[in-house]
């Protein structure tokens, strides 16, 4: 069936906040399908209250409403325009709940508009737990013995039924909020009350735990003439017990025979057959006894979900952009594959390659949070890797995690085997980890299997790098021979990685200088969806050892843009918004973009973005590997956040030039002691501060500059580790703590100034002009981060004077930095005397928020600024704002229920939503405002 | 020639080179696996990621060199059950990672030591995707791999005197030497004409309640008459298609008959032969099991198993008036299934049985069994 005439205009739904369990998978797919409805023609009108997606940005739709995701918001909406359709699927469980919230009120048969891409009933088929399983039953798929409980009786009653352990699964509800694993009786009660709560509806699902089976995920795309395909088949390393978001994942599935994979794939169609005919996609889990390999199906989602935009990434078939085009009728058959441009998009993507994702968590954001994974996802953000073996794809992976470790190995390897082996039964973020040093420390593959019960496959090839590792210990550099040193490269070790297991203070240098000796070049290949059996069109790259080499160098002129790697707090999609429009800005400048980046729920991975796509760590290594392959004339780092800052020192060694500000300037506004020198001799006002080595230092710093004190660890993200402290007694313990936790680092202790109220600022400098993007005024006082604090644009309540101050300091700054793009001051005021805390000499977290609130292509001017094709005098800078933009945190405290939630200078925010009010009379302003003067007056 | 160890005293891979050579005089190396040993035959890729067991045993691979687009190869290792026929076909394999364990619960072996017992060379840490690369820009050709010949002159004679796979018969080397019967013999009758039959083709018809006779390639149509078979499948199986004319003959007889025939593959290329269509050699064939066919008379959609090197010459069709193009392949609009006005006669250019692959297609199984009296 070609598309349906019918439809001219489409209301897509965005998935609002991020929050953990939903992140910026869904800004990927909202603006995939956006594009794809676009390019049929169709008037897109888009609604989401998350200003960092690139989705809600001019370029991507027709009519963007940056409005919350309210009813009464899609009713405003239907009023003012002719929608002919609502596409909900693109938006995650956010969408679907409003799409059928909206149902529910008769507002889409009120206002005409059809729901595409997904059938109301079938939602309530696959969300009603007691439905799913007598759907299941009725088409023959068997599923976990379970009952379903609406009250704490009835729920005691299924657990005296099934038995211990069991799983509580509350029905409607995201990212597995309230789901528990049962091993005791004793702990049911607690868990049973905590699943009701959670849910809507206050039901539960109490099922037998098939814990230790194998647990499998597939994508499916299904059309109007019921035509079905299985987009990718993933594997999770971690078996049945954590939720698939926590969990390590692998693509293709490694342990699958033919026999047991098409049992899954005829069970995972008969499935999505039976919930109801409509076209678009679908995510299937299932789980398998690895004795038996008998089947059992655990959940189906009948939208796009995280897993399809990793399926996506993984594949190279772009799911959500096919979606939408069957939403509007297409089949799949009539529409092309998108990445060869002369097959079709029937067919199933086949890997030669492995993809490993390896969830991101933040747990040291969150004091006292339980760490141990489970039913409920606890992670934040997600890093993929690409490699031709399972080893050099997890290798890979760790490189892009950020999380100090250039590979699968442990800095401090602990020599506790209790404390190991209790760490692979109980999982937590590090239990890869612990995987290996096990194994390194002898324990057989046998024991460490029954530990975790992770399938022996995995085990096997980790064991095979443990070998690696004692192989290559033997040898000094110059006597590795080549055959092992290209086995090594081939299991993924990064040439630091190598140095570390050589020790005798061997360098990266050298390592990097030996291989090159052996002719051990690192090659790119192409996702192509089709294992290279047609020929492809994409410039969607990933590096390996090899012998073919098919990244080819192009004579355009090229810029590299760094990505921000993984989402964590602090870091998160507001940077990939920043990289997307660096892209296209490099793009019209003339210039031939090239990204890199690790995170597969992000837009700027999205192979269409840029010239070329590097799904490479953003890792010096890798990154040093592409600049010399394609020798661009430079690389944008102020745009991934601090992922690619901080490797601007080795670009400025390795004489590569950095588009924008001197990597000297970056380190002087970095660094809190020369930067504060700057403030001095620029007549700036800061807060006194100190430097100090030892807790003793700290204490007579303090004494200097006066309590109450603000102490932190120089170069961190997010306020990491940050505390105030009002006395010696919590200075002492709060020193010792950071030297502990990042041993080496310098602690800065600065004269906090209580009561303050903040601002910030984000400017952009061409090196002649300064251009003030905004004055954002916060709510909360200084001494909350600014992630977490709610930001007013323009400021309401500041004086002339301290505004006039903000706009001079900010002047002064940019020139002394000679700025070349944008920069972030925040700023204390006080007595209306203004302080500079601190400068950020990159695209802030809020750059979206303003380019989104005036409606200026803000990264665009500051991009073009920075590669130096144009000054700010080139561009019409206007405004468009009536009223106040308001900036909210928004926070997934529901998913650590134990962690205090005090706001303080560690940021612990996950999201953020705007909002637009007329005028300060508006009452949910007034609200902030009482906030703000009970703040003040603490 | 010394072997280079890494891992001296562990069950590790004991890394001997191994070369593989092609006919353009392209050379890869990699390290043995399987047995050490030479191995000549013309090169394909499958690009499936399972079924590694399923394709190795397939009497349709009879004396290809089978490359692997996979990554990982014996993860699962190997269940007896799931042979296609009673030995590998293949005549070597070309892998990027050969895996000596593998994890299945149910496996009866390790992949390493069935190739061993079967007397398979195979080589490992091959540039497997440059390799497909080259096959789909160059075409198919004749490769030798060896473990134990490294010399590129030595093997060039080697390989000089492998024979080329257009004009090649090799049905009478994999095809059953005497009849057998499978399924409950109060079924009806069919004959399965075996030019190198995959057991589950087998499976499917005894699955779909018929009483097998599977008889070698040479039957004549009057031997099935005798049998009084209602009905005929002719099987899968390697080589070129227009190097049979006598099977063809025969086809032509049992044609005559006018009981219903299902062909499936080389089944389906001997039949077009038959009725007068002409057969050509892809430029390097069709091997995957994610192969998009459309079923132009249901106008609906099936992922497919398929591994063929010949396909029917499009242009052909116009020769036989009754020819009716059922099915055709979505990705290069090639024939993958025709059927015969006024005759029950169908077939296909996938394998519908699947074994590796999806099972989208086993409808054609019952869609035959309806067509019987």
């Amino acid at each position: 069936m070609p598309r349906n005439p019918d439809i001219q205009s489409v209301l897509i739904i965005g998935s609002g906040p991020i929050v953990i369990g939903q992140a910026c998978e869904f800004d990927y797919s909202g603006s995939q399908a956006a594009r794809s409805l676009r390019e049929e023609g169709i008037e897109v009108s888009l609604i989401n209250s998350n200003p960092a997606t690139i989705m809600t940005d001019p370029v991507m739709a027709d009519h963007i409403y940056l409005l919350p995701l309210t009813v009464e918001s899609l009713e405003q909406i239907l009023k003012e325009r002719p929608i002919d359709a609502v596409l909900p699927t693109m938006g995650g469980q956010t969408a679907l709940n409003l799409c059928k919230e909206a149902d529910e009120a008769g507002l889409w048969e009120e206002y005409d508009v059809k729901i595409i891409g997904v059938d109301i009933d079938a939602i309530e088929k696959t969300e009603n737990r007691e439905e799913f399983r007598q759907l299941m039953l009725d088409i023959g798929v068997p599923v976990a013995p379970s009952r379903i409980a609406n009250s704490f009786l009835e729920g005691k009653e299924a657990a005296e039924e099934i038995g211990f352990p069991l799983v509580i699964r509350p029905s409607y509800t995201l990212g597995g909020s309230g789901g528990a694993f049962v091993h005791k009786k004793e702990d049911f009660d607690a868990l049973l009350t905590r699943g009701l709560n959670a849910s809507p509806t206050h039901e539960v699902l109490v099922e037998k735990a098939v814990i230790g089976w194998k647990e499998y995920e597939l994508e499916l795309l299904r059309d109007h003439n019921d035509n079905v395909a299985i987009i990718c088949t993933i594997e999770n390393f971690d078996p049945m017990g954590i939720h698939t978001g926590d969990s390590i994942t692998v693509a293709p599935a490694m342990t699958l025979s033919d026999t047991a994979y098409q049992k899954m794939r005829n069970a995972a169609i008969l499935m999505m057959r039976s919930i109801g005919n409509f076209a678009g996609g679908c995510n299937v889990q299932f789980s398998m006894d690895p004795d038996t390999e008998d089947l059992i199906a655990i959940e189906i989602n009948p939208r796009v979900s995280r897993s399809s935009a990793l399926a996506s990434k993984a594949t190279g078939y772009p799911i959500a952009r096919i979606a939408a085009k069957m939403a509007i009728g297409y089949n799949l058959d009539e529409l092309q594959n998108q990445i060869t441009l002369s097959t079709s998009a029937y067919f199933e993507p086949t890997l030669d390659y492995v993809i490993v994702k390896i969830p991101k968590w933040n747990f040291e954001k969150f004091q006292g949070a339980n760490r141990e994974l489970g039913l409920q996802m606890k992670s934040v953000g997600e890093v993929m890797a690409i490699g031709r073996s399972f080893n050099e794809a997890l290798q890979k992976a760790c490189q892009s995690l950020e999380i100090g470790r250039s590979g699968l190995e442990s800095p401090k390897p602990t020599r506790d085997l209790d404390a190991l082996m209790h760490k692979l039964e109980h999982p937590s973020w590090d239990r890869l980890f612990a995987v290996r040093e096990a194994l390194a420390m002898g324990v057989p593959v046998k024991s460490v299997q029954k530990a975790t019960r992770i399938d022996r496959w995995f085990l096997l090839q980790i064991q095979h790098l443990v070998k690696l590792e004692a192989e290559v210990k033997r040898y000094t550099l110059p006597l590795i021979p080549a055959e092992l040193f290209r086995e090594l490269k081939q299991n993924g070790f990064s040439d630091v990685q190598i140095a570390n297991l050589l020790g005798n203070g061997v360098t990266e240098a050298e390592v990097r200088a030996r291989r090159k000796s052996f002719g051990l070049n690192r090659v790119w290949k192409m996702v192509d969806t089709c294992a290279a059996e047609f020929e492809a069109q994409t410039p969607y790259f990933y590096s390996t050892y090899d012998q073919e080499n098919e990244s080819i160098r192009s004579e355009k002129p090229k810029v590299v843009v760094l990505g921000s790697g993984p989402n964590r707090i602090g870091q998160g999609i507001e940077f990939d918004y920043s990289c997307v429009h660096g892209l296209l800005a490099a793009r019209e400048a003339g210039f031939e973009a090239i990204m890199v980046n690790c995170n597969p729920e992000t837009v700027s991975t999205d192979f269409n973005m840029a010239d070329k796509l590097y799904f490479e760590p953003v890792f010096w290594e890798h990154l040093l590997d592409i600049i010399e392959h394609e020798q661009p004339e430079g690389v944008i780092v102020q745009l991934g956040g601090q992922t690619a800052l901080k490797l601007s020192k080795q670009l400025q060694e390795h004489s590569i030039r950095i588009f924008g500000t001197s990597y000297e300037n970056m380190d002087l506004a970095e660094d809190r002691g020369r930067f504060s020198d700057l403030l001095k001799a620029l007549d700036i006002p800061y807060p006194k501060y100190g430097v100090s080595e030892t807790a003793e230092e700290a204490i007579e710093i303090a004494r200097e500059v006066g309590y109450p004190v603000l102490v932190r660890p120089s170069y961190v993200l997010g306020g990491q580790g940050m505390r105030i402290v009002i006395n010696e007694e919590e200075l002492e313990s709060a020193v010792i703590d950071l030297l502990k936790s990042l041993p080496g680092n310098r602690v800065l202790i600065d004269h906090f100034l209580d009561r303050a109220e903040e601002a910030e600022v984000d400017c952009i400098f061409d090196g002649d002009e300064t251009h003030l993007l905004a004055v954002m005024e916060h709510i909360e006082p200084a001494g909350i981060h600014s992630g977490d604090s709610h930001s007013v644009l323009p400021s309401f309540s500041l004086s002339e004077s301290a505004l006039k101050q903000i706009e001079v300091y900010t002047e002064r700054l940019a020139r002394a930095l000679d700025i070349r793009g944008l920069m972030n001051v925040q700023f204390a005021i006080k007595n209306d005397k203004v302080y500079v805390i601190e400068a950020n000499p990159r695209a802030s977290r809020t750059v979206p928020f303003i380019a989104k609130a005036y409606g200026v292509p803000y990264v665009n001017i500051a991009t073009k600024v920075m590669l130096g094709t144009h000054k700010l005098k080139d561009f019409v800078i206007e405004k468009k704002l009536e009223g106040y933009a308001i900036k909210e945190p928004v926070f997934s405290f529901n998913k650590f229920p134990e962690v205090s939630k005090a706001l303080g200078p560690e940021m612990k925010s996950t999201g953020e939503a705007i909002r637009f009010i007329r005028h300060l009379r508006d009452p949910y302003f007034r609200r902030l405002s009482r906030e703000k003067s009970m703040y003040l007056s603490r | 020639m010394s072997p280079f160890f890494i891992f001296k005293n562990m069950s590790f891979l004991e890394k001997v080179p191994a070369v593989l050579l092609l006919e353009d005089g392209t050379v890869f190396h990699g390290f043995s696996a399987g047995k050490i040993g030479t191995a000549v035959g013309e090169l394909c890729f499958n690009t499936g990621v399972t079924g590694y067991q399923e394709i190795f045993t397939d009497p349709s691979y009879k004396g290809q060199l089978m490359v692997t687009a996979h990554v990982h190869i014996g993860n699962y290792g190997v269940k007896q059950a799931e042979n296609e026929s009673g030995k590998v076909q293949i005549n070597g394999l070309i892998c990027r990672n050969f895996q000596l364990i593998g994890s299945r619960t149910l496996a009866d072996e390790q992949l390493q030591d069935f190739l061993v017992n079967e007397s398979l060379v195979a080589i490992t840490n091959v540039d497997t995707r440059a390799l497909v690369r080259h096959l789909r820009t160059h075409g198919a050709m004749n490769g030798v791999i060896s473990s134990e010949v490294v010399a590129i002159n030595k093997l060039q004679v080697i390989l000089k005197e492998a024979p080329s796979m257009e004009g090649l018969e090799l049905s009478s080397q994999v095809s059953t030497q005497s009849v057998y019967e499978l399924g409950d013999s109060s079924n009806r009758k069919v004959a399965v004409i075996d030019y190198g039959v995959k057991r589950s083709i087998l499976d499917c018809l005894v699955q779909a309640d018929l009483h097998l006779r599977v008889f070698p390639h040479n039957t004549s149509a009057s031997q099935i008459q005798e049998w009084g078979a209602v009905g005929v499948l002719l099987s899968n199986g390697p080589g070129d298609p227009a190097a049979m004319p006598n099977h063809v003959a025969n086809l032509k007889e049992l044609l005559s008959l006018n009981i219903p025939v299902m062909g499936i593959c080389l089944g389906h290329q001997l039949m077009a032969l038959a009725q007068g269509l002409t057969t050509i050699k892809m430029h390097h064939g069709h091997r995957g099991i994610n192969h998009p066919v459309k079923n132009l008379e249901t106008g609906l959609c099936e992922i497919t198993s398929q591994n063929h090197g010949f396909t029917i010459e499009a242009d052909s069709i116009s020769r036989n008036p009754h020819a009716i193009v059922t099915h055709v392949n979505l990705n290069d609009a090639t024939i993958e299934g025709l059927r015969y006005l006024e005759t029950p006669f169908f077939s296909v250019q996938y394998h519908p049985e699947a074994s590796p692959g999806p099972h989208d297609s086993r409808y054609l199984f019952n869609q035959f069994a309806n067509l019987l009296a």
